[in-house]
């Protein structure tokens, strides 16, 4: 059977996670990934057209909490299992070029 | 269309679509029980939840859901069940890596916004999401791609916020401006938001191209942000449309990206090219469960619903004959519950808006009470006292209270007799018979002249109190 997924397509979406892959890993993906929409392939071969998408396994609908406050944490604590922090905020890496 | 709306060439037409981002005034977070509320202290309203902490799980707000509902109702939208999704991207202002919002079933859709004009924009969706934490780009002249490092504040992080998406259907600088503000005075009617765009909780972003005048395609689009004001925001839609029509006069395109307007040089610059829908990975989130209002929630929220300004100024619109702008100025203000009673109380409603339009500009106007207001427009209706008396005397009725007749004579204003004034148009005539004649059969320029030239004489000689209306009046009786 043809692959699904192409090496191109792995390396794409290995990008949006920020994932650095080996070559073989990559070939790995490409099948693995391409096994599980085979997978979807046989049950999109089904005729579901009367059943209705299941949007969540519980059959549970409007769960709310009431608009009040509850503590929040000590910050001092929070920094505390950060890897790094100045003036009271996290510390990151660069974020080159990559604006939202 | 303002005279100071600055126009594409001619062979080509401006299509905007907006999307605006509005922090909803819940008293907590969206998925958590911290302060919804802004802090210079960063981090001081952070928790598992909304720092992503592993094992920590959401709940929705119900007020936030109530809040997001009644805007969806008031923009005329469907409301109906809808579910979250994760919004997948790696950027450190979102501690998940996600962000929970709305995808393909967003609570409220298509629906519309009617500008002061009568002008209608469409309202594609209006989805509930979180709010993202503030990053500071530290080094590098504070610029994302040259910076050492970045500082971030998850304070704002898991607000609740409603992203309001109109469809592309606005033509002009003048309605992209009315649709901002139309929106802002409905959540502020409806209390939802506090909807200021000068401090973050009402942000714009704009959908430009440009097209051949007549065409209905719709070409590539450029998104706008980083628009701190309605004003920044009409620079910035104006500056990107040139900037298409410069590209496809050389022969070029733009390509679609999200681009940052910079206030301060005038002009916008790239930001990231815009990811694909799909690259965000989008998909039902499964720690919170489907949102199903009944149609009787949905009746409730109707119920709850103010008189929104639309309606205020229609309903205002019925009884006068003023333009738009008095409308919306009024109703803006909240002084049109005011205008309506001083106009069942007898006083001309086309005098009433006009006069609180053009001189009731203040914060407080408490003093002005509708039998007050009605008494004064009824004294210049009458010629009681002329239009420059009438404004004196209003200006002290808002700023001391009292009533019209006190404040006139108290201020010495008599209202001139009519055979008065008769007389003293008759002496003027007589003294200066080249002008007359030039008012009487001069052309229309030349009439206009000698009217304001023998008008003008009047009020020197009666220190203003003679009432410009009836010396027109005078003036076209004698002249014809």
């Amino acid at each position: 059977m043809s692959e699904r997924i192409t090496r191109d397509e792995v390396i794409h979406v290995a990008r949006l996670a920020r994932l650095d892959l080996s070559d073989a890993e990559i070939d790995e993906f490409a099948h693995q990934m391409s096994d599980i929409l085979d997978h979807a392939a046989d049950i999109e071969a089904l005729d579901v057209g009367d059943i209705e998408p299941t949007s969540h396994p519980l059959p549970m609908v409007n769960v709310f909490r009431a608009d009040e406050r509850r503590p929040s944490l000590d910050r001092d604590e929070v920094l505390g299992v950060a890897p790094a922090e100045q003036d009271g905020q996290f510390r990151v890496p660069p974020i080159l070029g990559e604006e939202r | 269309m303002s005279p100071h709306e600055p126009t594409l060439p001619d062979e080509w037409e401006l299509v905007v679509g907006l999307e605006v981002h509005v922090e909803l005034a819940t008293r907590t977070k969206l998925f958590c029980g911290c302060a919804n509320e802004f802090s210079t202290d960063p981090n001081t309203n952070v928790c598992p939840v909304c720092l992503g902490l592993p094992g920590s799980l959401p709940v929705m707000n119900g007020k936030a859901v109530d809040y997001a509902m009644k805007l969806g109702r008031a923009l005329g939208c469907e409301v109906h069940g809808s579910v979250m999704a994760r919004k997948n991207y790696f950027y450190p202002d979102m501690a998940k890596d996600y962000q929970t919002t709305q995808y393909d079933k967003p609570t409220s859709m298509d629906g519309e916004l009617v500008l002061s004009d009568g002008a209608v924009v469409g309202i594609e969706r209006a989805h509930i999401e979180e709010d993202a934490g503030k990053t500071t780009h530290i080094g590098g002249g504070g610029r994302i791609n040259d910076a050492m490092f970045s500082l971030v504040d998850y304070n704002r992080a898991g607000v609740p916020l409603v992203e309001v998406v109109s469809r592309p259907d606005i033509r002009t600088i003048d309605h992209a401006k009315a649709y901002v503000n139309e929106l802002r005075d409905i959540l502020l009617a409806i209390e939802v938001s506090d909807a200021k765009m000068e401090e973050g909780s009402m942000r714009v972003d704009a959908n430009v191209s440009v097209r051949p005048v007549g065409s209905e395609e719709l070409r590539t689009r450029c998104e706008l942000k980083n628009i701190n004001s309605v004003r920044s925001m009409g620079r910035a839609i104006e500056y990107e449309a040139q900037r298409h029509v410069d590209l496809y006069n050389s022969g070029e395109a733009p390509r679609q990206e999200t681009r940052h307007w910079d206030e301060d040089g005038g002009r916008s610059t790239p930001g990231r090219s815009k990811e694909d829908a799909d690259d965000y990975r989008y998909f039902q989130e499964p720690d919170l469960v489907p949102l199903e209002p009944s149609a009787a929630d949905v009746a409730a929220i109707d119920a709850s619903l103010p008189v929104l300004p639309a309606a205020r100024r229609a309903r205002l619109a019925d009884l006068s004959g003023v333009g738009p702008d008095v409308l919306s100025t009024v109703v803006e203000r909240g002084q049109d519950g005011l205008a309506l009673d001083a106009i069942e109380a007898g006083a001309d409603a086309d005098k009433v808006l006009t006069r609180l339009q053009n001189d009731v500009a203040v914060d407080d106007w408490s003093n002005l009470t509708p039998p007050l207001l009605a008494a004064l427009i009824r004294m210049e209706t009458s010629g009681e006292l002329t239009a420059t008396q009438a404004k004196q005397v209003l200006s002290d009725m808002v700023e001391s209270g009292g009533d019209p007749a006190t404040i006139a004579s108290g201020r010495g204003f008599e209202a001139m007799e009519s055979n008065e004034l008769e007389g003293l148009v008759d002496q003027l005539i007589a003294d200066n018979p080249d002008e007359w004649i030039r008012f009487t059969s001069g052309d229309d320029g030349e009439q206009k002249k000698m009217q304001g030239f023998f008008t003008g004489q009047i009020m020197k000689a009666t220190n203003g109190q003679a009432d410009g209306r009836a010396i027109a009046q005078l003036l076209a009786a004698k002249g014809s």
